[in-house]
């Protein structure tokens, strides 16, 4: 049985949908009302407020902390300086993903690293070695994502950091208006200006209600998971166990892929010191990935024209979709697209997914399938940038 | 200043804007002038207290038309619309009625009045929405000409047969009906619960010197379920810092197709020699030149007031000077310290973040028509409040809000006259706060600061004749290739190189964007430019 995270009794009394999912072993919100929409909205024009206490969150600390932490990771975070965040992700020997987080620093031999997936077995098993201890503090520390353009304006009246002094991937310790204490990252998963803010359960509810307090003149609206699922489709974010499968999982080796694959080549770095998949890694920047993870922008007139066949309105999921789609170029299938949606900001019916690296160049014209009227069709996608929304704010 | 362009536009409305981005995108040469400080016409926010955005006039928006918005690239230009929620009807005693966007909820709000009305409610929206995609193409679409005996032209009425072919035996009966029934009429074929069918049928009469029972006012309750966002039919939304947002995202569009646009820039004449127009001179001497010059502006103050009757034959003059305006309606806007709360259902909730309207019954409308007929102001007016800041918190300070109110009826022509307006206005604007107080009580006291916009006002300050909000009565007569006068609905108008491109021509008003795009799309087709 899943159990309750720290804020669940807030969430309970608000989720009048009842519709709720299992997110590693807690229960998280899908939507609060019939859908996601408010939510959605309320992000991208005022501020949501998303239960993230699911999250594995480890502390690694020790003489030799930075040091494994380069090990361990396809990224170094030598440079990585105390109070800044970055993201990265790690792979096993054959430089496939393990899974992507966050690590910051804290101290000087201190760091916290975010995972979507269990990861302590896997940095434990290579700590050897390293002066390094790593604890699991998931259930201990409860997070809340405070996402959207007035999040700043918000977190202006709950502590007592200078907020405009925390940067873009910046951390901070603080103390929250009532006296309790926290961090706040300025990161998150929407692609739109926002933090986290991380307390120990104890203050979880404290931090609830003074959020949802302070931040009513501000529009501020608590956010299950289909609404930010939406926002990070958007934002061309890839989330582990739907746009990829953990090294660990994955079944067959065509299950795996490699950072380059995933677009996130930004986080390997690969001439320094040895880390794990170095070499698997290096071979693959020298010969070209096979793959690439890339937009979709699928083309809407078409679409119509098919719905129109059947003399129907072309018809939407009201949330994102997460399935398995072929992509064709021609008649040969080139890819998958993994999960897409509808993009209420941009207009646009998007979709994310990995195609072979010789059709993957922006502009490049493929086909996508889709269903109308229990009939399979296909329509065109144009290969597009990642990110699809990207707007000044969300670094500022 | 000497430069020749291919095409002037007067007035940098929606729809000014939208045929000048159209026609810099073909590589055009276009100049926009806007006689006010701002962009947008009716379609404009202006923060008249500080920190207080106003969606002046026009305060939703759903018949934005999808293609536009992607032809001319407007997200990236900025256009974001969030979506109105729901409907409420607040009453005086009792819960009120809310429609939702979950169709189990408006069943069960429904079903409190009528359970037969609950049930029947879903088929009467699908019966709708059905009818509303197969007239869609006549949007869409420039008016033929039913006089032409060009085959081209004749061939356009086919499209006019399959949209009659594609109903079935149902279907045309209430096509029918719909064309020529009122619409307190037509929604008693369907429904027996007054306050469901009074807030449906205001749809009617918006805009129009109308009142619900008044016949041929049905059709106009099918173009609010035309309107479509994301592709979904029957959907309404507000803009993103106002209805301005859209405007101002159309003229960014058509900057970086390259159109000029000027503010300030007030049109006094458009200049004609041997019957074609050469340019247009401004109010402050400036004269500009242009193979084409496109007016935005209605019928009266394009032909009657910046040509000049001399240009013009008797019979054209006739039909545009008897081409109805009649504005029936107002505009209040509040900056208020606080949210309302109303008697009928207090707190805060999701029923406040769609639109109000105050249409508690069908008497209640046909009697603020009556007071209207007479030539004053309804004392107790349909009144249609949104307050977007709950759904868009830039538009007002933290914890404050903006509240629009849509009033009707206003009829231009007070017993005394409509320049009575200038004595009448404050006790307009006392009439709706009032009316709003008995809903919500203490809402006077929240006020902080209040503009009150009569027919009179949108005439002077807006350029919409007698204060009709769509450049033109949306009533049946005046629709298609009647619009805005027989044998003139294709934006040609009888001065070679002036063309029409405003609400006052196909498909009408409402922030559509159609007459704008069909107008450019005509005139590149015919080599205008």
């Amino acid at each position: 049985m899943p159990r309750p995270t720290p804020f669940h009794d807030r969430l309970q009394a608000l989720c009048t949908s009842y519709a709720w999912k299992h997110w590693s072993g807690y229960y998280a919100v899908c939507h609060f009302h019939e859908s996601p929409e408010r939510e959605y909205n309320a992000i991208r024009q005022a501020a949501g407020l998303l239960d993230v206490t699911p999250l594995f969150k480890y502390d690694v600390v020790g003489p030799d902390a930075g040091r494994f932490l380069s090990y361990v990771c396809s990224k170094s975070v030598a440079r990585l300086k105390r109070g800044r965040v970055t993201y990265l992700c790690w792979c096993d020997d054959d430089g496939n993903i393990l899974d992507d987080g966050t690590c910051w620093r804290l101290g000087k031999e201190s760091y916290r690293v975010t995972a979507a997936e269990p990861s302590l077995y896997w940095f434990e098993e290579h700590a050897e070695g390293f002066d390094v201890a790593i604890t699991d503090i998931t259930d201990t520390v409860a997070g809340l994502a405070l996402q959207g353009p007035t999040s700043r304006d918000i977190l202006r009246q709950v502590c007592d950091i200078d907020v405009d002094a925390l940067k873009f991937f910046g951390v901070k310790k603080t103390t929250f208006k009532g006296g309790f204490k926290g961090h706040v990252t300025r990161t998150g998963y929407t692609g739109d200006l926002g933090y986290e803010l991380w307390v120990r359960n104890k203050h979880a509810l404290a931090l609830w209600d003074l959020l949802m307090s302070e931040g009513k003149a501000f529009g501020i609206y608590p956010i299950g998971l289909d609404a930010l699922d939406i926002c990070r489709v958007e934002s061309g974010f890839v989330l582990a166990g739907v746009d990829y499968t953990s090294a660990h999982g994955a079944l067959t080796p065509a299950e795996k892929s490699t950072p380059f694959e995933l677009n996130l080549g930004q986080t390997v770095q690969l001439d320094r010191g040895p880390f794990i998949g170095q070499r698997a890694l290096k071979a693959e920047a020298e010969r070209g990935s096979e793959y690439a993870f890339v937009g979709l922008d699928i083309d809407w007139v078409a679409t119509e024209k098919v719905f129109a066949e059947y003399d129907l309105p072309p018809s939407l999921p009201a949330a994102a979709w997460r399935s398995l789609r072929p992509v064709y170029r021609g008649t040969r299938q080139v890819g998958r697209a993994y999960s897409g949606t509808w993009s209420p900001i941009l207009k646009k019916n998007i979709a994310l997914a990995t195609v072979r690296a010789d059709v993957a160049s922006p502009g490049t014209v493929l086909d996508i399938e889709i269903t109308a009227e229990y009939e399979r069709r296909r329509v065109p996608a144009v290969v597009s940038a990642l990110p699809f929304f990207d707007p000044p704010r969300k670094r500022a | 200043m000497a430069t020749h362009y291919d095409a002037i536009i007067i007035g940098g409305g929606h729809n000014g804007l939208v045929c000048a981005a159209y026609l810099a995108k073909e590589g055009r040469k276009v100049l926009v002038l806007e006689r006010r400080y701002v962009l947008g016409g009716a379609a404009v926010t202006e923060e008249l207290y500080p920190g207080f955005h106003y969606s002046v006039c026009s305060y939703v928006v759903s018949l934005l038309r999808p293609h536009i918005i992607r032809d001319l690239g407007l997200p990236k230009h900025g256009l974001q619309i969030l979506p109105l929620e729901c409907s409420f009807t607040p009453h005086l005693d009792g819960p009120g009625l809310c429609r939702w966007p979950s169709a189990d909820k408006t069943r069960r709000e429904i079903s409190r009045y009528s359970k037969r009305d609950a049930e029947v409610y879903p088929r009467f929206g699908k019966a709708m929405g059905r009818m509303a995609r197969a007239v869609k193409p006549i949007i869409d679409m420039v008016p033929p000409d039913p006089t032409s005996l060009n085959p081209f032209e004749l061939m356009k009425f086919r499209t006019l047969g399959d949209v009659i072919r594609k109903l079935d035996d149902e279907e045309l009966p209430r096509f029918v009906k719909m064309m020529t029934m009122s619409s307190a009429d037509f929604l008693d074929e369907w429904f027996e619960s007054d306050i469901l069918k009074a807030p449906m049928a205001v749809s009617g009469i918006i805009g129009t010197f109308q009142g619900v029972r008044s016949p041929g006012t049905a059709y106009v309750l099918l173009h609010h379920y035309m309107g479509e966002i994301d592709g979904a039919f029957r959907a309404w939304g507000f803009s993103k810092g106002g209805t301005g947002g859209i405007s101002l995202s159309i003229a960014r569009a058509a900057q970086a197709f390259g159109a000029e646009i000027l503010t300030e820039a007030s049109v006094a004449e458009i200049t004609v020699s041997g019957g074609r127009a050469t340019g247009v001179a401004l109010t402050d001497g400036r004269e500009f030149t242009a193979k084409n010059v496109i007016s935005s502006c209605d019928p009266k103050l394009t032909f009657l007031d910046m040509c000049g009757e001399k240009h013009f034959d008797d019979d054209f003059l006739g039909h545009i000077k008897r081409y109805r305006y009649r504005g029936s309606s107002g505009k209040v806007n509040l900056a208020l310290d606080r949210l309302p709360q109303f008697t009928c259902r207090p707190g805060d909730g999701l029923h406040i973040r769609g639109d109000i309207a105050i249409a508690p019954s069908i008497d209640y409308l046909e009697t603020a028509y009556d007071e209207a007929k007479y030539g004053q102001f309804s004392r107790r007016p349909y009144i249609n409040v949104v307050i977007p800041s709950l759904t868009d918190p830039s538009v007002a300070p933290p914890g404050k809000h903006v509240m629009s109110c849509f009033v009707q009826y206003a009829p231009y022509d007070l017993r005394e006259g409509p320049a009575d307006w200038e004595n009448q206005r404050e006790a307009f604007g006392d009439t709706v706060v009032a009316t709003l107080e008995e809903y919500m009580p203490g809402l006077t006291d929240s006020i902080l600061h209040r503009q009150v916009l009569t027919p009179w006002d949108l005439e002077k300050d807006f350029g919409l004749s007698e204060g009709n909000i769509f450049q033109g009565e949306l009533s049946l007569e005046q629709l298609f290739f009647l619009r805005p006068a027989p044998g003139w609905a294709r934006y040609r108008t009888p001065v070679k190189g002036l063309w029409m491109c405003g609400s006052a021509t196909h498909p009408g008003g409402g922030i559509m964007g159609a007459p704008g795009a069909l107008a450019a799309e005509r005139m590149l087709k015919e080599r205008a430019l």
